[in-house]
Protein backbone atom coordinates (compact mmCIF):
# COMPACT_ATOMS: atom_id res chain seq x y z
CA UNK A 1 0.00 0.00 0.00
CA UNK A 2 1.30 3.52 -0.78
CA UNK A 3 1.94 6.07 1.97
CA UNK A 4 -1.03 8.39 2.44
CA UNK A 5 0.59 10.52 5.16
CA UNK A 6 4.25 11.52 4.95
CA UNK A 7 5.70 13.43 7.87
CA UNK A 8 9.29 14.50 7.45
CA UNK A 9 11.50 15.88 10.22
CA UNK A 10 8.63 17.76 11.84
CA UNK A 11 9.63 20.15 14.59
CA UNK A 12 7.53 22.30 16.88
CA UNK A 13 9.17 24.68 19.33
CA UNK A 14 7.25 27.20 21.42
CA UNK A 15 8.38 30.72 22.21
CA UNK A 16 9.40 29.66 25.74
CA UNK A 17 11.88 27.21 24.18
CA UNK A 18 9.88 24.06 24.87
CA UNK A 19 10.24 21.57 22.03
CA UNK A 20 7.01 19.61 21.64
CA UNK A 21 8.21 17.77 18.52
CA UNK A 22 11.86 17.06 17.86
CA UNK A 23 12.12 16.08 14.23
CA UNK A 24 9.42 13.46 13.84
CA UNK A 25 9.52 11.44 10.63
CA UNK A 26 6.66 9.05 10.02
CA UNK A 27 4.98 7.50 7.00
CA UNK A 28 1.50 6.09 7.30
CA UNK A 29 0.22 3.54 4.80
CA UNK A 30 -3.12 3.88 3.11
CA UNK A 31 -5.82 1.87 4.85
CA UNK A 32 -3.89 1.00 7.99
CA UNK A 33 -4.65 1.71 11.64
CA UNK A 34 -1.70 3.30 13.39
CA UNK A 35 -1.82 3.68 17.16
CA UNK A 36 0.39 6.35 18.68
CA UNK A 37 1.25 5.54 22.24
CA UNK A 38 2.91 7.87 24.64
CA UNK A 39 2.69 9.32 28.12
CA UNK A 40 1.06 12.68 28.84
CA UNK A 41 2.95 15.54 27.20
CA UNK A 42 4.75 13.20 24.81
CA UNK A 43 3.71 15.23 21.75
CA UNK A 44 0.89 13.04 20.42
CA UNK A 45 -1.73 15.80 20.22
CA UNK A 46 0.81 18.32 18.93
CA UNK A 47 1.72 15.93 16.13
CA UNK A 48 -1.93 15.47 15.15
CA UNK A 49 -2.69 19.20 15.47
CA UNK A 50 0.24 20.08 13.25
CA UNK A 51 -0.77 17.61 10.55
CA UNK A 52 -4.36 18.93 10.66
CA UNK A 53 -3.35 22.60 10.48
CA UNK A 54 -4.36 23.64 13.99
CA UNK A 55 -0.77 24.16 15.10
CA UNK A 56 1.93 25.69 12.94
CA UNK A 57 5.13 23.71 12.70
CA UNK A 58 8.54 25.28 13.26
CA UNK A 59 10.11 23.25 10.47
CA UNK A 60 9.67 20.06 8.52
CA UNK A 61 6.97 19.00 6.12
CA UNK A 62 3.73 17.04 6.04
CA UNK A 63 2.05 15.61 2.98
CA UNK A 64 -1.37 14.01 2.90
CA UNK A 65 -2.26 12.11 -0.23
CA UNK A 66 0.78 13.75 -1.84
CA UNK A 67 -0.46 17.27 -1.02
CA UNK A 68 1.69 19.51 1.15
CA UNK A 69 -0.31 20.71 4.16
CA UNK A 70 1.11 24.24 3.84
CA UNK A 71 1.40 24.95 0.12
CA UNK A 72 -1.56 22.80 -0.96
CA UNK A 73 -3.57 22.92 2.24
CA UNK A 74 -7.00 22.80 0.64
CA UNK A 75 -6.41 19.44 -1.05
CA UNK A 76 -4.55 18.05 1.96
CA UNK A 77 -7.12 19.08 4.57
CA UNK A 78 -10.03 17.92 2.44
CA UNK A 79 -8.72 14.38 2.93
CA UNK A 80 -8.48 14.65 6.72
CA UNK A 81 -11.05 14.18 9.46
CA UNK A 82 -10.22 14.95 13.05
CA UNK A 83 -11.88 13.78 16.24
CA UNK A 84 -10.42 15.88 19.06
CA UNK A 85 -9.66 14.73 22.56
CA UNK A 86 -12.09 17.13 24.24
CA UNK A 87 -15.83 17.04 23.57
CA UNK A 88 -16.01 20.36 21.73
CA UNK A 89 -19.57 20.85 20.56
CA UNK A 90 -22.09 23.69 20.54
CA UNK A 91 -24.62 22.61 23.18
CA UNK A 92 -27.70 24.22 21.62
CA UNK A 93 -27.19 22.89 18.11
CA UNK A 94 -29.06 19.91 16.77
CA UNK A 95 -27.04 16.83 15.82
CA UNK A 96 -28.01 17.02 12.16
CA UNK A 97 -27.26 20.74 11.81
CA UNK A 98 -23.82 20.49 13.40
CA UNK A 99 -22.92 17.53 11.18
CA UNK A 100 -24.27 19.36 8.13
CA UNK A 101 -22.16 22.39 9.09
CA UNK A 102 -19.01 20.24 9.24
CA UNK A 103 -19.69 18.86 5.77
CA UNK A 104 -20.21 22.35 4.40
CA UNK A 105 -17.02 23.67 6.00
CA UNK A 106 -15.07 21.14 3.97
CA UNK A 107 -16.69 22.39 0.78
CA UNK A 108 -18.89 19.35 0.21
CA UNK A 109 -22.38 20.03 -1.17
CA UNK A 110 -25.40 19.11 0.91
CA UNK A 111 -26.02 15.37 0.83
CA UNK A 112 -28.52 14.21 3.42
CA UNK A 113 -28.30 10.60 2.22
CA UNK A 114 -24.56 10.50 2.99
CA UNK A 115 -25.15 12.06 6.41
CA UNK A 116 -27.94 9.61 7.14
CA UNK A 117 -25.59 6.72 6.38
CA UNK A 118 -22.97 8.12 8.76
CA UNK A 119 -25.47 8.82 11.53
CA UNK A 120 -27.00 5.36 11.20
CA UNK A 121 -23.54 3.78 11.25
CA UNK A 122 -22.90 5.58 14.53
CA UNK A 123 -26.35 4.81 15.96
CA UNK A 124 -27.18 8.52 15.97
CA UNK A 125 -29.98 8.64 13.43
CA UNK A 126 -32.68 8.55 16.12
CA UNK A 127 -31.00 11.51 17.80
CA UNK A 128 -30.56 13.64 14.70
CA UNK A 129 -33.03 16.29 15.86
CA UNK A 130 -31.84 16.30 19.48
CA UNK A 131 -29.86 19.18 20.88
CA UNK A 132 -26.29 18.23 21.71
CA UNK A 133 -26.74 19.18 25.35
CA UNK A 134 -29.40 16.48 25.72
CA UNK A 135 -27.00 13.69 24.70
CA UNK A 136 -24.94 11.44 26.93
CA UNK A 137 -21.16 11.68 26.95
CA UNK A 138 -20.86 8.62 24.74
CA UNK A 139 -23.33 10.00 22.22
CA UNK A 140 -21.44 13.29 22.13
CA UNK A 141 -18.28 11.39 21.25
CA UNK A 142 -20.18 9.73 18.42
CA UNK A 143 -21.32 13.15 17.22
CA UNK A 144 -17.67 14.23 17.10
CA UNK A 145 -16.89 11.21 14.96
CA UNK A 146 -19.92 11.93 12.74
CA UNK A 147 -18.71 15.51 12.24
CA UNK A 148 -15.23 14.29 11.37
CA UNK A 149 -16.68 11.81 8.86
CA UNK A 150 -19.24 14.21 7.38
CA UNK A 151 -17.00 15.16 4.46
CA UNK A 152 -15.99 11.55 3.81
CA UNK A 153 -12.28 11.87 4.66
CA UNK A 154 -9.71 9.29 3.60
CA UNK A 155 -7.59 9.83 6.71
CA UNK A 156 -9.11 10.00 10.18
CA UNK A 157 -7.26 11.21 13.25
CA UNK A 158 -8.74 10.09 16.56
CA UNK A 159 -7.15 11.84 19.50
CA UNK A 160 -7.78 9.60 22.49
CA UNK A 161 -11.27 8.64 21.35
CA UNK A 162 -12.01 6.39 24.28
CA UNK A 163 -10.55 8.49 27.08
CA UNK A 164 -12.94 8.39 30.01
CA UNK A 165 -15.59 6.25 28.35
CA UNK A 166 -17.00 3.02 29.75
CA UNK A 167 -15.92 -0.42 28.58
CA UNK A 168 -19.04 -0.99 26.48
CA UNK A 169 -18.65 2.24 24.56
CA UNK A 170 -14.96 1.55 24.09
CA UNK A 171 -15.81 -1.77 22.45
CA UNK A 172 -18.37 0.05 20.28
CA UNK A 173 -15.69 2.52 19.23
CA UNK A 174 -13.38 -0.31 18.26
CA UNK A 175 -16.12 -1.73 16.09
CA UNK A 176 -16.67 1.67 14.46
CA UNK A 177 -12.94 1.93 13.78
CA UNK A 178 -12.92 -1.58 12.29
CA UNK A 179 -15.87 -0.64 10.03
CA UNK A 180 -14.10 2.52 8.88
CA UNK A 181 -10.98 0.55 8.10
CA UNK A 182 -13.12 -1.86 6.08
CA UNK A 183 -14.34 1.20 4.11
CA UNK A 184 -10.71 2.01 3.29
CA UNK A 185 -10.23 4.87 5.74
CA UNK A 186 -6.72 5.27 7.14
CA UNK A 187 -6.89 5.74 10.90
CA UNK A 188 -4.37 7.27 13.22
CA UNK A 189 -5.33 7.15 16.87
CA UNK A 190 -3.60 8.24 19.99
CA UNK A 191 -4.34 6.38 23.15
CA UNK A 192 -3.23 5.74 26.68
CA UNK A 193 -4.88 2.35 26.63
CA UNK A 194 -2.36 -0.23 25.56
CA UNK A 195 -5.09 -2.84 25.21
CA UNK A 196 -6.77 -0.54 22.69
CA UNK A 197 -3.69 -0.43 20.52
CA UNK A 198 -3.19 -4.13 20.99
CA UNK A 199 -6.79 -4.84 19.98
CA UNK A 200 -7.22 -2.68 16.87
CA UNK A 201 -3.94 -1.31 15.53
CA UNK A 202 -1.94 -2.65 12.61
CA UNK A 203 1.14 -0.69 13.57
CA UNK A 204 2.28 0.89 16.80
CA UNK A 205 4.20 4.13 17.16
CA UNK A 206 5.70 5.04 20.50
CA UNK A 207 6.34 8.73 21.14
CA UNK A 208 7.97 10.29 24.18
CA UNK A 209 9.46 13.72 24.83
CA UNK A 210 8.61 14.83 21.27
CA UNK A 211 10.52 11.97 19.66
CA UNK A 212 9.19 8.98 17.86
CA UNK A 213 10.93 6.08 19.54
CA UNK A 214 9.72 3.44 17.15
CA UNK A 215 7.06 2.56 14.62
CA UNK A 216 6.54 -1.07 13.92
CA UNK A 217 4.02 -3.67 12.92
CA UNK A 218 2.19 -4.60 16.10
CA UNK A 219 2.72 -8.35 15.77
CA UNK A 220 6.36 -7.98 14.77
CA UNK A 221 6.94 -5.59 17.63
CA UNK A 222 5.51 -8.00 20.12
CA UNK A 223 7.42 -10.87 18.60
CA UNK A 224 10.65 -8.88 18.46
CA UNK A 225 10.52 -7.32 21.84
CA UNK A 226 8.26 -9.72 23.62
CA UNK A 227 9.82 -12.36 25.78
CA UNK A 228 8.03 -15.58 26.44
CA UNK A 229 8.05 -17.56 29.63
CA UNK A 230 7.50 -21.27 30.12
CA UNK A 231 6.28 -22.18 33.59
CA UNK A 232 6.89 -25.81 34.56
CA UNK A 233 4.67 -26.90 37.43
CA UNK A 234 6.29 -29.60 39.57
CA UNK A 235 4.48 -32.24 41.61
CA UNK A 236 6.46 -31.37 44.75
CA UNK A 237 8.77 -28.54 45.83
CA UNK A 238 12.52 -28.71 45.28
CA UNK A 239 15.13 -27.20 47.58
CA UNK A 240 17.50 -26.02 44.90
CA UNK A 241 17.71 -26.04 41.15
CA UNK A 242 19.28 -29.25 39.86
CA UNK A 243 22.81 -28.59 38.54
CA UNK A 244 21.86 -29.26 34.89
CA UNK A 245 19.17 -26.59 35.04
CA UNK A 246 21.21 -23.79 36.57
CA UNK A 247 21.34 -20.89 34.10
CA UNK A 248 20.32 -17.23 33.81
CA UNK A 249 17.18 -18.28 31.97
CA UNK A 250 15.80 -20.57 34.67
CA UNK A 251 14.51 -19.46 38.07
CA UNK A 252 12.69 -21.19 40.84
CA UNK A 253 9.41 -19.74 42.09
CA UNK A 254 9.12 -18.57 45.69
CA UNK A 255 7.06 -21.59 46.70
CA UNK A 256 9.68 -23.75 44.95
CA UNK A 257 7.07 -25.67 42.99
CA UNK A 258 7.61 -23.98 39.63
CA UNK A 259 10.49 -23.61 37.24
CA UNK A 260 10.29 -20.42 35.22
CA UNK A 261 12.13 -20.47 31.92
CA UNK A 262 12.45 -17.23 29.94
CA UNK A 263 13.27 -17.51 26.26
CA UNK A 264 13.48 -15.39 23.16
CA UNK A 265 10.81 -16.01 20.54
CA UNK A 266 13.15 -14.78 17.81
CA UNK A 267 15.87 -17.36 18.58
CA UNK A 268 16.35 -20.22 16.17
CA UNK A 269 16.23 -22.64 19.06
CA UNK A 270 14.16 -21.83 22.09
CA UNK A 271 15.87 -24.44 24.29
CA UNK A 272 12.55 -25.86 25.45
CA UNK A 273 13.31 -29.42 24.34
CA UNK A 274 16.64 -29.43 26.20
CA UNK A 275 15.00 -27.92 29.26
CA UNK A 276 12.36 -30.64 29.38
CA UNK A 277 15.04 -33.32 28.88
CA UNK A 278 17.08 -31.86 31.73
CA UNK A 279 13.97 -31.75 33.94
CA UNK A 280 13.30 -35.40 33.23
CA UNK A 281 16.98 -36.31 33.73
CA UNK A 282 16.98 -34.57 37.10
CA UNK A 283 14.14 -36.84 38.16
CA UNK A 284 11.61 -34.03 38.49
CA UNK A 285 7.98 -34.87 37.75
CA UNK A 286 5.86 -32.17 36.23
CA UNK A 287 2.10 -31.69 36.36
CA UNK A 288 1.52 -28.80 34.01
CA UNK A 289 3.13 -26.48 31.46
CA UNK A 290 2.11 -22.90 30.80
CA UNK A 291 3.46 -20.21 28.48
CA UNK A 292 2.91 -16.44 28.69
CA UNK A 293 4.03 -13.54 26.50
CA UNK A 294 4.87 -10.02 27.66
CA UNK A 295 2.11 -7.56 26.83
CA UNK A 296 2.39 -4.42 24.77
CA UNK A 297 2.09 -2.49 27.98
CA UNK A 298 5.27 -4.02 29.34
CA UNK A 299 7.02 -3.28 26.05
CA UNK A 300 5.76 0.31 26.09
CA UNK A 301 6.79 0.95 29.69
CA UNK A 302 10.19 -0.54 28.95
CA UNK A 303 10.71 1.68 25.93
CA UNK A 304 9.65 4.88 27.67
CA UNK A 305 11.83 4.09 30.68
CA UNK A 306 14.75 3.37 28.39
CA UNK A 307 14.23 6.74 26.67
CA UNK A 308 14.03 8.59 29.98
CA UNK A 309 17.27 6.96 31.13
CA UNK B 1 -12.95 30.14 -3.35
CA UNK B 2 -14.79 27.66 -1.12
CA UNK B 3 -18.26 29.23 -1.39
CA UNK B 4 -19.96 26.23 0.19
CA UNK B 5 -17.89 26.79 3.35
CA UNK B 6 -18.69 30.52 3.31
CA UNK B 7 -22.43 29.88 3.06
CA UNK B 8 -22.22 27.14 5.69
CA UNK B 9 -20.67 29.54 8.21
CA UNK B 10 -23.13 32.26 7.18
CA UNK B 11 -26.20 30.04 7.53
CA UNK B 12 -24.96 28.56 10.80
CA UNK B 13 -24.52 32.03 12.29
CA UNK B 14 -27.85 33.27 10.96
CA UNK B 15 -29.58 30.22 12.44
CA UNK B 16 -28.19 31.21 15.85
CA UNK B 17 -29.63 34.71 15.28
CA UNK B 18 -33.11 33.42 14.43
CA UNK B 19 -33.00 30.94 17.31
CA UNK B 20 -32.69 33.84 19.73
CA UNK B 21 -35.44 35.89 18.11
CA UNK B 22 -36.47 37.80 21.25
CA UNK B 23 -32.95 38.91 21.97
CA UNK B 24 -32.27 39.62 18.30
CA UNK B 25 -35.35 41.63 17.32
CA UNK B 26 -37.53 42.57 20.25
CA UNK B 27 -34.71 43.98 22.34
CA UNK B 28 -33.50 46.62 19.80
CA UNK B 29 -37.07 47.57 18.88
CA UNK B 30 -37.96 48.05 22.53
CA UNK B 31 -34.87 50.07 23.35
CA UNK B 32 -35.35 52.26 20.26
CA UNK B 33 -38.96 52.89 21.19
CA UNK B 34 -37.80 53.93 24.66
CA UNK B 35 -35.28 56.34 23.12
CA UNK B 36 -38.07 57.89 21.08
CA UNK B 37 -40.28 58.21 24.13
CA UNK B 38 -37.55 59.73 26.31
CA UNK B 39 -35.54 61.80 23.81
CA UNK B 40 -38.16 62.37 21.14
CA UNK B 41 -41.34 62.95 23.12
CA UNK B 42 -40.31 63.94 26.65
CA UNK B 43 -37.10 65.93 26.06
CA UNK B 44 -37.51 66.56 22.33
CA UNK B 45 -40.79 68.41 22.81
CA UNK B 46 -38.84 71.08 24.69
CA UNK B 47 -36.11 71.36 22.05
CA UNK B 48 -36.55 73.55 19.00
CA UNK B 49 -35.68 72.23 15.60
CA UNK B 50 -32.05 71.24 14.99
CA UNK B 51 -30.72 72.49 11.66
CA UNK B 52 -34.30 72.89 10.49
CA UNK B 53 -35.27 69.31 11.40
CA UNK B 54 -37.61 68.31 14.20
CA UNK B 55 -35.62 66.83 17.08
CA UNK B 56 -37.54 63.54 16.97
CA UNK B 57 -36.59 63.02 13.31
CA UNK B 58 -33.05 64.37 13.84
CA UNK B 59 -32.11 61.58 16.23
CA UNK B 60 -33.33 58.75 13.94
CA UNK B 61 -30.05 58.34 11.97
CA UNK B 62 -28.08 58.51 15.23
CA UNK B 63 -30.28 55.89 16.85
CA UNK B 64 -29.94 53.59 13.87
CA UNK B 65 -26.16 54.04 13.88
CA UNK B 66 -26.01 53.44 17.63
CA UNK B 67 -27.75 50.07 17.28
CA UNK B 68 -26.07 49.06 14.03
CA UNK B 69 -22.58 49.75 15.35
CA UNK B 70 -23.10 47.97 18.67
CA UNK B 71 -24.92 45.04 17.04
CA UNK B 72 -22.27 44.64 14.31
CA UNK B 73 -19.55 44.51 16.92
CA UNK B 74 -21.32 42.23 19.38
CA UNK B 75 -22.55 39.78 16.73
CA UNK B 76 -19.19 39.46 15.00
CA UNK B 77 -17.15 39.32 18.20
CA UNK B 78 -19.42 36.68 19.75
CA UNK B 79 -19.56 34.73 16.48
CA UNK B 80 -15.82 34.05 16.44
CA UNK B 81 -15.21 34.16 20.19
CA UNK B 82 -17.77 31.46 21.02
CA UNK B 83 -16.06 28.73 18.92
CA UNK B 84 -12.80 29.72 20.60
CA UNK B 85 -14.42 29.55 24.03
CA UNK B 86 -16.03 26.13 23.59
CA UNK B 87 -13.18 24.73 21.51
CA UNK B 88 -14.98 24.19 18.20
CA UNK B 89 -12.57 26.58 16.51
CA UNK B 90 -10.39 23.53 15.73
CA UNK B 91 -12.88 22.70 13.01
CA UNK B 92 -12.38 26.05 11.29
CA UNK B 93 -8.61 25.75 11.52
CA UNK B 94 -8.50 22.23 10.14
CA UNK B 95 -10.99 22.83 7.31
CA UNK B 96 -9.81 23.56 3.75
CA UNK B 97 -10.78 27.22 3.95
CA UNK B 98 -8.83 30.44 3.74
CA UNK B 99 -9.06 33.34 6.18
CA UNK B 100 -10.96 35.34 3.57
CA UNK B 101 -13.67 32.68 3.54
CA UNK B 102 -13.84 32.56 7.34
CA UNK B 103 -14.13 36.35 7.50
CA UNK B 104 -16.74 36.44 4.74
CA UNK B 105 -18.87 33.90 6.60
CA UNK B 106 -18.69 35.43 10.07
CA UNK B 107 -18.54 39.11 9.14
CA UNK B 108 -21.18 38.65 6.45
CA UNK B 109 -23.57 37.10 8.97
CA UNK B 110 -22.86 39.71 11.64
CA UNK B 111 -23.31 42.54 9.13
CA UNK B 112 -26.58 41.04 7.90
CA UNK B 113 -27.92 40.77 11.44
CA UNK B 114 -26.99 44.41 12.14
CA UNK B 115 -28.55 45.47 8.84
CA UNK B 116 -31.80 43.71 9.78
CA UNK B 117 -31.85 45.52 13.08
CA UNK B 118 -31.08 48.85 11.39
CA UNK B 119 -34.01 48.36 9.02
CA UNK B 120 -36.31 47.33 11.88
CA UNK B 121 -35.38 50.47 13.82
CA UNK B 122 -36.01 52.58 10.74
CA UNK B 123 -39.44 50.99 10.34
CA UNK B 124 -40.12 51.52 14.07
CA UNK B 125 -39.11 55.17 13.70
CA UNK B 126 -41.79 55.71 11.08
CA UNK B 127 -44.37 54.97 13.78
CA UNK B 128 -43.05 57.81 15.96
CA UNK B 129 -41.89 60.61 13.64
CA UNK B 130 -42.24 61.87 10.09
CA UNK B 131 -39.07 61.12 8.16
CA UNK B 132 -38.12 61.64 4.56
CA UNK B 133 -34.97 60.11 3.14
CA UNK B 134 -33.42 62.52 0.66
CA UNK B 135 -30.66 60.22 -0.59
CA UNK B 136 -31.87 56.61 -0.17
CA UNK B 137 -29.00 55.19 -2.27
CA UNK B 138 -26.38 56.80 -0.03
CA UNK B 139 -28.34 55.83 3.05
CA UNK B 140 -28.07 52.17 2.02
CA UNK B 141 -24.36 52.58 1.19
CA UNK B 142 -23.60 54.18 4.57
CA UNK B 143 -25.63 51.56 6.38
CA UNK B 144 -23.91 48.69 4.58
CA UNK B 145 -20.42 50.15 5.03
CA UNK B 146 -21.04 50.72 8.73
CA UNK B 147 -22.38 47.19 9.22
CA UNK B 148 -19.41 45.64 7.43
CA UNK B 149 -16.67 47.82 8.91
CA UNK B 150 -17.85 47.43 12.51
CA UNK B 151 -18.47 43.72 12.02
CA UNK B 152 -14.82 43.49 10.92
CA UNK B 153 -13.85 45.42 14.03
CA UNK B 154 -15.99 43.08 16.15
CA UNK B 155 -14.30 40.09 14.54
CA UNK B 156 -10.93 41.46 15.67
CA UNK B 157 -12.26 41.94 19.21
CA UNK B 158 -13.59 38.37 19.21
CA UNK B 159 -10.18 37.02 18.26
CA UNK B 160 -8.38 39.24 20.74
CA UNK B 161 -10.69 38.51 23.68
CA UNK B 162 -9.45 35.93 26.13
CA UNK B 163 -12.64 35.88 28.20
CA UNK B 164 -16.20 37.23 28.22
CA UNK B 165 -15.16 40.30 30.20
CA UNK B 166 -12.68 41.33 27.52
CA UNK B 167 -15.33 40.65 24.91
CA UNK B 168 -17.48 43.36 26.48
CA UNK B 169 -14.64 45.71 27.36
CA UNK B 170 -14.08 47.53 24.07
CA UNK B 171 -17.78 47.90 23.14
CA UNK B 172 -18.66 49.18 26.61
CA UNK B 173 -15.68 51.39 27.37
CA UNK B 174 -14.80 52.69 23.93
CA UNK B 175 -17.54 52.20 21.37
CA UNK B 176 -20.56 53.26 23.44
CA UNK B 177 -18.96 56.56 24.57
CA UNK B 178 -17.73 57.26 21.02
CA UNK B 179 -21.22 56.69 19.61
CA UNK B 180 -22.94 58.77 22.28
CA UNK B 181 -20.38 61.55 21.85
CA UNK B 182 -20.43 61.20 18.08
CA UNK B 183 -23.54 63.31 17.56
CA UNK B 184 -26.18 60.61 17.85
CA UNK B 185 -28.51 62.93 19.74
CA UNK B 186 -27.16 66.36 18.80
CA UNK B 187 -25.37 68.28 16.11
CA UNK B 188 -21.65 68.85 16.62
CA UNK B 189 -22.28 72.53 15.86
CA UNK B 190 -24.28 72.72 19.13
CA UNK B 191 -21.09 72.06 21.13
CA UNK B 192 -18.64 74.72 22.41
CA UNK B 193 -15.79 75.39 19.90
CA UNK B 194 -13.19 73.36 21.85
CA UNK B 195 -15.42 70.29 21.97
CA UNK B 196 -16.22 70.70 18.30
CA UNK B 197 -12.48 70.35 17.54
CA UNK B 198 -12.13 67.37 19.90
CA UNK B 199 -15.17 65.71 18.32
CA UNK B 200 -13.44 65.66 14.96
CA UNK B 201 -11.05 63.04 16.39
CA UNK B 202 -14.02 60.77 17.01
CA UNK B 203 -14.41 58.53 13.93
CA UNK B 204 -18.06 57.88 14.71
CA UNK B 205 -18.83 61.57 14.07
CA UNK B 206 -18.08 61.03 10.38
CA UNK B 207 -20.36 58.01 10.15
CA UNK B 208 -23.33 59.60 11.86
CA UNK B 209 -22.84 62.84 9.98
CA UNK B 210 -22.73 61.08 6.63
CA UNK B 211 -25.70 58.90 7.49
CA UNK B 212 -27.70 61.91 8.69
CA UNK B 213 -26.84 63.74 5.45
CA UNK B 214 -28.40 60.85 3.48
CA UNK B 215 -31.66 61.51 5.39
CA UNK B 216 -31.84 65.30 5.61
CA UNK B 217 -29.12 66.68 3.35
CA UNK B 218 -27.45 68.36 6.36
CA UNK B 219 -24.10 67.21 7.79
CA UNK B 220 -21.51 68.22 10.41
CA UNK B 221 -18.63 67.23 8.10
CA UNK B 222 -18.39 67.02 4.31
CA UNK B 223 -19.90 63.85 2.88
CA UNK B 224 -16.69 62.89 1.05
CA UNK B 225 -14.77 63.08 4.32
CA UNK B 226 -17.33 60.75 5.87
CA UNK B 227 -16.94 58.27 3.05
CA UNK B 228 -13.15 58.36 3.26
CA UNK B 229 -13.30 57.90 7.03
CA UNK B 230 -15.44 54.79 6.83
CA UNK B 231 -13.43 53.40 3.91
CA UNK B 232 -10.22 54.00 5.84
CA UNK B 233 -11.61 52.29 8.93
CA UNK B 234 -12.70 49.29 6.83
CA UNK B 235 -9.26 49.07 5.22
CA UNK B 236 -7.56 49.24 8.62
CA UNK B 237 -9.73 46.43 10.01
CA UNK B 238 -9.06 44.30 6.93
CA UNK B 239 -5.32 44.85 7.30
CA UNK B 240 -5.41 43.82 10.96
CA UNK B 241 -7.44 40.67 10.15
CA UNK B 242 -5.04 39.78 7.35
CA UNK B 243 -2.16 40.09 9.82
CA UNK B 244 -4.00 37.99 12.43
CA UNK B 245 -4.49 35.11 10.04
CA UNK B 246 -1.02 35.38 8.59
CA UNK B 247 0.59 35.13 12.02
CA UNK B 248 -2.10 32.99 13.68
CA UNK B 249 -2.23 35.51 16.54
CA UNK B 250 -4.59 34.28 19.28
CA UNK B 251 -5.94 31.58 16.98
CA UNK B 252 -3.28 29.12 15.94
CA UNK B 253 -0.61 27.82 18.28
Amino acid sequence: MPDIVEIHNLRKAYSDGFEALKGVTLNIKQGEILALLGPNGAGKTTLISTVCGITTSTSGSVKVGGHDTLTDYRAARAMIGLVPQEINLEPFEKVISTVRFSRGLFGKPKDDAALEKILRQLSLWDKKDSQIRALSGGMKRRVLIAKALAHEPRVLFLDEPTAGVDVELRRDMWEIVADLKADGVTIILTTHYIEEAEAIADRIGVIAHGELLLVEDKNKLMARMGKKQLVVQLTKPVDTLPKALVSDAVTLSEDRTKLIYTYDTRAERTGITKLLSDVAAAGLVLTDLETSQSSLEEIFVGLVKEDAA
Amino acid sequence: MNWIAVTSIYKFEMARFFRTMTQSFVSPVLSTSLYFVVFGAAIGSRIQEVEGISYGAFIVPGLIMLSVITQSISNASFGIYFPKFIGTVFELLSAPISFIEIVLGYVGAAATKALFIGVIILITAFFFVDITILHPFWMVIFLLLTCVSFALFGFIIGIWAGNFEQLQLVPLLIITPLVFLGGSFYSISMLPPVWQVISHFNPVVYLISGFRWSFFGAADVPIVTSLFAIAGFTALCLAVIWWIFRTGWRIRQ
